[in-house]
């Protein structure tokens, strides 16, 4: 590409919203290209497409008393048969219905827990990376400790003492996974912090805000991106130990409660493999899809990581 | 005899999105003793005809021509021979010295591995050998033992001066050896690889941007712009008065102080020097020159002797016609 | 209009290191800058200019000594430092670096009216900030990014962030070092025009003295933090009195001092300064017996010299010998006039 042609001539004043939303556009298109080049990316993708698909039409096309137990028709932990296609939980309802219709929950918990532990972390991580002096180091020995505590134990403690629902699940995760983002976000900030325009914007007289949106957010923001996808899956494996562990939603039926109920109802020394697989499975290839995306997409963002 | 030849040199660079010519028909000479200046700017091929010359480009490349080192063809040569050539015939003083030397190693070492390599001397002879070049560059003995983040930048390219000398070469090319230097401590390097070459009567051959640093230390220059030499002659000639209008642009990016024209005159190009990938029909000059003329686009030059000064080449066709290669009135500023 | 002045007065600005030494960048200095005067601020790395040129954009805090525009100091906050902002601004080094590559031109130079409010008319004001900056017609440039351009242009456009604020003074920090050689010239020229044509002040930090010789009226030499001469740039170059500027000019080629005069050694950095005159351990006139002959090698070694005054209207030079025998006034302390030759 020569350097020496000058851009064509524009006939009309671009305003600043269509100039952002033609910038958005463009790198939205370049983004999805390379995307596109990387076959375990694009697997991981079509795998969540299919699993998003399964947690919005579940609840539309299945029976509406599969999760029912008073309607139960199957038999006590019934293995596979022509009926039942993945056998029956200890109520005799469907495993293969009861896990289909834990994928809306697992996956909100986990998203809604990743993107709260985003937020925090992107915050604390470019406040911290571009104040100096206490400010900094406040935030940076606050990070420390939550990067030091168990992360599980806290969740525990924090479900016990607020009781089991979903917003208090997803706060529980959230709240004890910012801290590794806050990091990196930090290094990634002062890393832009000492670049030139910085200090042009300084020099303009943008104030602290200023700088903060106008020039670090917005470089940060695919770093945030990539680390959200994999923060997902971190979520999610944390939700299903959780929920392993008895601390789920009784409301709400996620993959990880399918366990504990499996395991509670003595499932795997009865040899019920069709109660404990499903759900487990189910769990395994959602956090490898996540995986798999959030790594294309880290790629994507920065194709020098290819090599 | 001569110490160094190049004919006809075309070096063209294999990449993914297809082939760069980088050098495009190159003939150069040198005798022992003479110091040649190749001045241009990024992109005009310079570094690449420095690599060429000890065979140090990468390989997916693309070399015709002859290039002679003492009478035998670099470029034709076995493997052997040619690990022999390097550093031994011919060495290369690199730009920007923290790269070029490796961070995890002591100096003193990486001087003395090519003495090693070369000679068979045993390792004690061959310290006392680094403390002998160490000596001739200007540092204290003990500087073998530092590595190179604890020096300076001058310091540095002092050492890979030594290097450059450890094997008694024949043929050193610098390589914007200077340019990241303070002034000072520029005028210390140089002044440095004036005194080696003429005690040791080696060839020098000098890359750099800076015109006139060109002018004052070598005896000739040769000027390269888009893979091709556009001008070449006597150093101060060419500095003083140019024959092709990317000289002329280039020497007056570097006023000599006390230059009453130089005052609040500054000249420059619009533009920057072609993409090699993409270069211009005719003359690659043509889209920035002052004086093109239609002929210009279409013609490609050829370098020539200028009707009635014999030293002078230029490939400039409005020079060979004996016009001027300034136009006559000065633009306050050329716009883009 | 003409009381825009941006001064310096005794500043001084020292940095402390990890390890508890402290660095005096810059150890006293009287500066002005003018609208109409193009200064150049010369040196090497590590004398301090760049340090400087920060302290007099309010962008690092003096440690000691002020800085004033139109009479009034810097604010040390973010607000006050506003309404100043505007009228000094800041060209870097490398144009490729200052402009954030995810902005078009467009937005890079409309950055600073945003931050200052100035909504109205914003797209007038951009149009023409870029045709000031050499850039016609403006529209072909507004959505084109950075790297869509070459060398040369994006320092352009970086002038025309700048000029958008409609600013007096402008401090340009190696304005066109990054940029090739032959490009030089049009930016170059481009600051001589803005002196012209709009009457806009500069102070040129640069380590190039064709540069300052090419474009600069007045400059300064600094060495260790000190300004060692300033003057008008056709005094002071083809006739330095300083030892130090004596030796960087004599270095170029063709220079009009005719010994070629290479310094030893590198320059100490800032947190070793050497007692006396902080040049005295390099000075070639010292070393060379001058001093002695002339009586001043003594104060060469232990008596510091005065920080040069800002608005003497001759040339001066901080150099006991230079005082002594060449009758250069070395600032506040022998007043305005030169000492009779020996």
């Amino acid at each position: 590409m020569s350097t020496q042609s000058t851009p064509r001539p524009q006939s009309r004043p671009p305003s600043a919203r269509a100039l952002r939303m033609r910038r958005w556009r463009q790198s939205a298109a370049d983004l999805w290209r390379e995307f596109r080049a990387q076959r375990a990316g694009m697997v991981g993708l079509i795998g969540l497409s299919i699993f998003v698909a399964i947690a919005v039409i579940t609840p539309l096309v299945a029976p509406s008393d599969a999760l029912s137990v008073t309607q139960a028709t199957g038999g006590r932990m019934a293995p596979p048969d022509g009926e039942y296609w993945l056998g029956t939980d200890e109520f005799g309802r469907s495993v293969a219905l009861l896990t289909l219709y834990g994928t809306r929950v697992t996956l909100i918990i986990g998203i809604a827990a990743a993107l709260v532990a985003m937020v925090i972390g992107t915050l604390v991580g470019i406040v911290a990376g571009h104040f100096e002096g206490r400010v900094s180091w406040i935030l940076m020995r606050i990070t420390e400790w939550f990067m030091n505590l168990p992360t599980l134990v806290l969740a525990i403690v924090l479900v016990v003492v607020l009781g089991r629902s979903i917003a208090v699940l997803v706060i529980a995760i959230g709240i004890t996974s910012w801290a590794g983002t806050a990091r990196v976000i930090r290094a990634q900030t002062r890393g832009i912090e000492g670049r030139p325009y910085l200090e042009r914007a300084r020099a303009l007289g943008a104030g602290h805000w200023s700088q903060m949106g106008r020039h670090v957010l917005p470089n940060v923001t695919p770093l945030v991106l990539a680390s959200t996808i994999m923060a997902i899956a971190g979520a999610i494996l944390t939700e299903s130990t959780l929920a392993f562990l008895g601390l789920y939603d009784p409301n709400n039926l996620s993959w990880g409660m399918l366990l504990n109920r499996a395991w509670s109802n003595g499932a795997m020394s009865a040899g019920a493999w069709w109660y404990v697989l499903p759900p487990g499975l189910m769990i395994l290839v959602v956090v490898l899809c996540f995986t798999l995306c959030g790594r294309a997409l880290e790629v994507a963002l920065n194709p020098r990581l290819r090599r | 005899m001569s110490l160094l030849d190049i004919h006809d040199l075309h070096v063209t660079y294999q990449v993914a999105s297809g082939s760069v010519p980088a050098v495009r028909g190159v003939d150069l000479s040198l005798k022992p003793g003479e110091t040649i200046g190749i001045a241009g700017e990024s992109g005009c091929g310079k570094s690449t005809l420095a690599g060429a010359v000890l065979r140090l480009l990468p390989s997916p490349t693309t070399i015709t021509g002859k290039i002679l080192l003492n009478g035998q063809d670099v470029l034709t040569m076995k493997w052997g021979q040619l690990r022999t050539v390097r550093w031994s015939s011919a060495s290369i003083v690199f730009q920007g010295a923290m790269h070029a030397l490796n961070p995890m190693h002591r100096v003193g070492a990486q001087i003395s591995e090519p003495i090693v390599l070369h000679e068979k001397i045993g390792e004690k002879a061959a310290d006392k050998r680094v403390m002998e070049l160490l000596d001739q560059v200007g540092l204290p003995s003990w500087r073998a033992n530092n590595y190179p983040h604890e020096l300076s930048g001058g310091q540095r390219q002092r050492v890979m001066i030594a290097m450059a000398l450890a094997c008694n070469p024949d043929l050193i090319i610098a390589d914007e050896a200077t340019t990241a230097l303070d002034v000072m401590v520029q005028a210390q390097v140089l002044d440095l690889i004036g005194q080696l070459v003429r005690e040791r009567d080696v060839g020098l051959v000098m890359i750099s941007h800076d015109l006139s640093v060109l002018a004052d230390t070598c005896d000739r220059v040769a000027v390269m712009y888009a893979g091709k030499v556009v001008e070449q002659g006597p150093a101060h000639e060419v500095f003083a008065a140019a024959r092709h209008p990317y000289s002329d642009a280039l020497a007056s990016a570097f006023p000599v102080i006390g230059d009453e024209q130089a005052r609040h005159r500054p000249r420059g190009l619009a533009g920057d020097p072609p993409d090699p990938a993409d270069l211009p029909t005719g003359c690659s000059f043509h889209p920035r020159c002052p004086v093109a003329r239609d002929s210009c686009s279409s013609t490609e030059p050829e370098l020539q002797a200028l009707p009635g000064e014999p030293s002078r080449n230029s490939s400039c066709l409005v020079a060979q016609d004996g016009l001027p290669i300034r136009p006559p009135v000065e633009l306050k500023e050329t716009l883009p | 209009m003409s009381n825009q002045i941006l001064s310096a007065r005794d500043l001084h600005v020292t940095f402390g290191l990890p390890d508890g030494r402290e660095a005096l960048a810059v150890s006293g200095v009287n500066l002005d800058v003018a609208p109409g005067e193009i200064v150049a601020l010369a040196g090497e790395s590590g004398c301090g200019k760049t340090t400087l040129a920060r302290a007099l954009l309010g962008l690092v805090e003096p440690t000691a000594g002020s800085v004033t525009f139109g009479g009034r100091p810097l604010g040390t906050k973010i607000r006050d430092l506003r309404a100043f902002r505007r009228q000094v601004q800041l060209v870097l080094q490398d144009p490729t670096g200052a402009l954030n590559p995810r902005h078009t031109v467009y937005e890079a130079v409309a950055e600073g009216l945003r931050i200052h409010g100035l909504i109205s008319d914003e797209y007038q004001r951009v149009a023409s900030a870029l045709a000031q900056a050499g850039l016609r017609p403006p529209e072909r440039f507004m959505m084109s990014y950075p790297h869509q351009l070459s060398g040369g242009q994006r320092q352009r456009v970086v002038i025309a962030g700048a000029l958008v604020l409609d600013p007096a003074i402008i401090i340009a920090d190696e304005p066109v070092a990054s940029l090739d050689a032959s490009v030089r010239g049009e930016i170059l020229a481009l600051l001589l025009r803005l002196r012209q044509d709009m009457g806009l002040g500069a102070l040129v930090v640069t380590h190039d003295l064709g540069l300052a010789w090419s474009i600069a009226d007045r400059i300064a030499v600094m060495y260790l933090g000190r300004i060692v001469e300033i003057g008008g740039v056709q005094e002071v170059l083809t006739n330095p009195q300083h030892p130090y500027t004596r030796a960087l000019v004599s270095v170029l080629p063709d220079s009009p001092v005719d010994e070629h005069i290479v310094l030893t050694g590198e320059p100490p950095d800032a947190t070793a300064v050497p007692g006396g005159c902080r040049f005295h351990p390099r000075c070639p006139v010292l070393a060379g017996g001058l001093a002695e002959d002339a009586g001043v090698a003594d104060d060469c070694r232990r008596t510091d010299l005065p920080v040069l005054a800002a608005d003497a209207p001759h040339r001066q030079a901080a150099c006991h010998y230079a005082h002594q025998v060449l009758g250069a006034s070395a600032g506040a302390r022998s007043g305005a006039e030169p000492r009779p030759t020996a």
